[in-house]
């Protein structure tokens, strides 16, 4: 007798999930302003952006791709980056991201170290879960070309 | 009655121990599960296709384990450790006692001892970034270290291997902007109870393919809670063997430990009807 209610279970938070999947992945074709709002607008993107540049400095996984960097030009092209995969009215004017990484042999290891900074950049700034989450989402699309896989 | 005291002290011992180790690992918060009652990253009851611990690519990672269950007539302990080598091989041990708290006195044996050695190997992908997720193969050998009971009620073997594939899928902003991890595994075992019970009966002694899935919701990156299914074989005939199933909740305040709270229900296990209890489970890394 309780097996049909476990599955009852599973089949309704499965389909809830996938209701949700392709609800959010419309979202991903055509960006909401509502994610670019929660983020803070372009400043509230740049002031996480700042926060994650620090973030990198200090990590030793990572920081040693950033040597040497224009740092003023990277934190601008970054800010516009997210800003416009968060739906906001920003052009993105900087390199691709398979071209960008090509020489740099970027592990997992290395990718992971980026994403935690992000994620704590975006928890500083007070930036609730699920608009984490939805700009993750969007951002994990990149992982192929960052690996350069 | 001494064990929850123990219990407490060790896992305070595993805090503190681990607690001073900076470097453990790289990969995002919880991508390592919580360790399972057989040892290996997954569930309480089932293997994910996780690796323990948190090495990424150029990484170590290890893990230790301390798990309680206790039901209506029995508890199970479960001490568990593991390392993982570049979120690529898992190596698992993990020991477990079941005290028969109700049949002790007439079996003439207060507990079953198992061990159980794991190996697990990441074939393909990547939970979180890759859109078909992680896929892993795995194998827990398994052996009984008192075998008078199992061989009385009817199982052929004090030893067995069970051999798994498991997929796990994190889809990311899935319900109300919150995170999905969705876990499916197949494995096939001829062990009764788990093996606690022996491998093989009198009514089956061959390898069955077992199903076991759970879903889980990332509340935020630190609590997770969800539900595991496990199919289970039924090859003795002095009593019926049920599935497996539970609710959990899991805090991963950082990667160095976590805590898993769960509410199991074994059904009839042994004769006995309708086991289901509090599991808890405790996991530091390093």
């Amino acid at each position: 007798m309780k097996l049909p209610v476990l599955i009852l279970v599973l089949a309704t938070l499965t389909l809830g999930g996938c209701q949700s999947i392709g609800g959010h992945g419309g979202d991903s074709t055509s960006p909401s302003p509502a994610l670019y709002e929660q983020l803070g607008k372009r400043a509230g993107i740049a002031t996480i952006v700042e926060d994650l540049l620090y973030l990198i400095v200090d990590d030793t996984r990572i920081n040693e791709h950033f040597a040497g960097v224009d740092v003023e030009q990277f934190h601008t092209n970054l800010t516009d980056q997210l800003c416009s995969v968060s739906g906001g009215p920003c052009t993105y004017t900087g390199r691709g991201m398979r071209e960008s990484h090509a020489d740099m042999n970027i592990t997992d290891t290395e990718f992971n170290a980026l994403a935690e900074n992000l994620i704590l950049a975006m928890e500083a700034n007070g930036v609730p879960v699920a608009a984490q989450n939805r700009l993750i989402e969007r951002l994990v699309p990149m992982y192929p070309d960052i690996r350069n896989l | 009655m001494t064990y929850p005291i123990t219990f407490i002290a060790m896992s305070l011992a595993l805090i503190m121990a681990t607690a001073a180790q900076a470097d453990v690992g790289s990969r995002l918060w919880a991508t390592g599960g919580v360790t399972s009652i057989e040892g290996t990253a997954g569930g309480g009851l089932s293997p994910w296709a996780l690796l323990n611990g948190y090495a990424s690519d150029e990484e170590w990672s290890g893990t230790v384990t301390l798990s309680q269950a206790t039901t209506d007539d029995y508890s199970l302990n479960v001490m568990g450790a593991g390392v993982t080598w570049q979120n690529r091989v898992e190596l698992t041990f993990a020991r477990q006692t079941l005290d028969l708290d109700t049949l002790g006195a007439a079996l003439g044996e207060d507990e079953l001892v198992q061990d159980i050695w794991g190996l697990k190997a990441r074939l393909f992908g990547d939970v979180l970034y890759n859109p078909w997720g992680q896929w892993s193969a795995g194998l827990q050998y398994k052996r009984n270290r008192k075998y008078t009971v199992p061989e009385a009620i009817g199982s052929e073997d004090d030893t067995g291997t069970d051999v798994y594939l498991g997929g796990s899928k994190l889809f990311f902003a899935a319900i109300a902007g919150r995170n999905l991890l969705v876990n499916g595994t197949v494995r096939a075992t001829k062990a009764n109870q788990g093996g606690l019970l022996g491998f093989g009966g009198d009514r089956n002694d061959s390898y069955e393919a077992m199903a076991e899935a759970s879903v889980s919701l990332f509340l935020d990156r630190r609590w997770l809670v969800g539900t595991e299914y496990r199919q289970k074989p039924d090859n003795l005939g002095f009593a019926a063997e049920d599935d497996w199933w539970d609710l959990f909740i899991a805090w991963v305040p950082d990667r160095r430990v976590s805590v898993t709270a769960a509410w199991v229900n074994l059904g009839d296990v042994a004769t006995l009807e309708d086991q289901t209890g509090a599991y808890l489970s405790l996991q530091a890394s390093f």
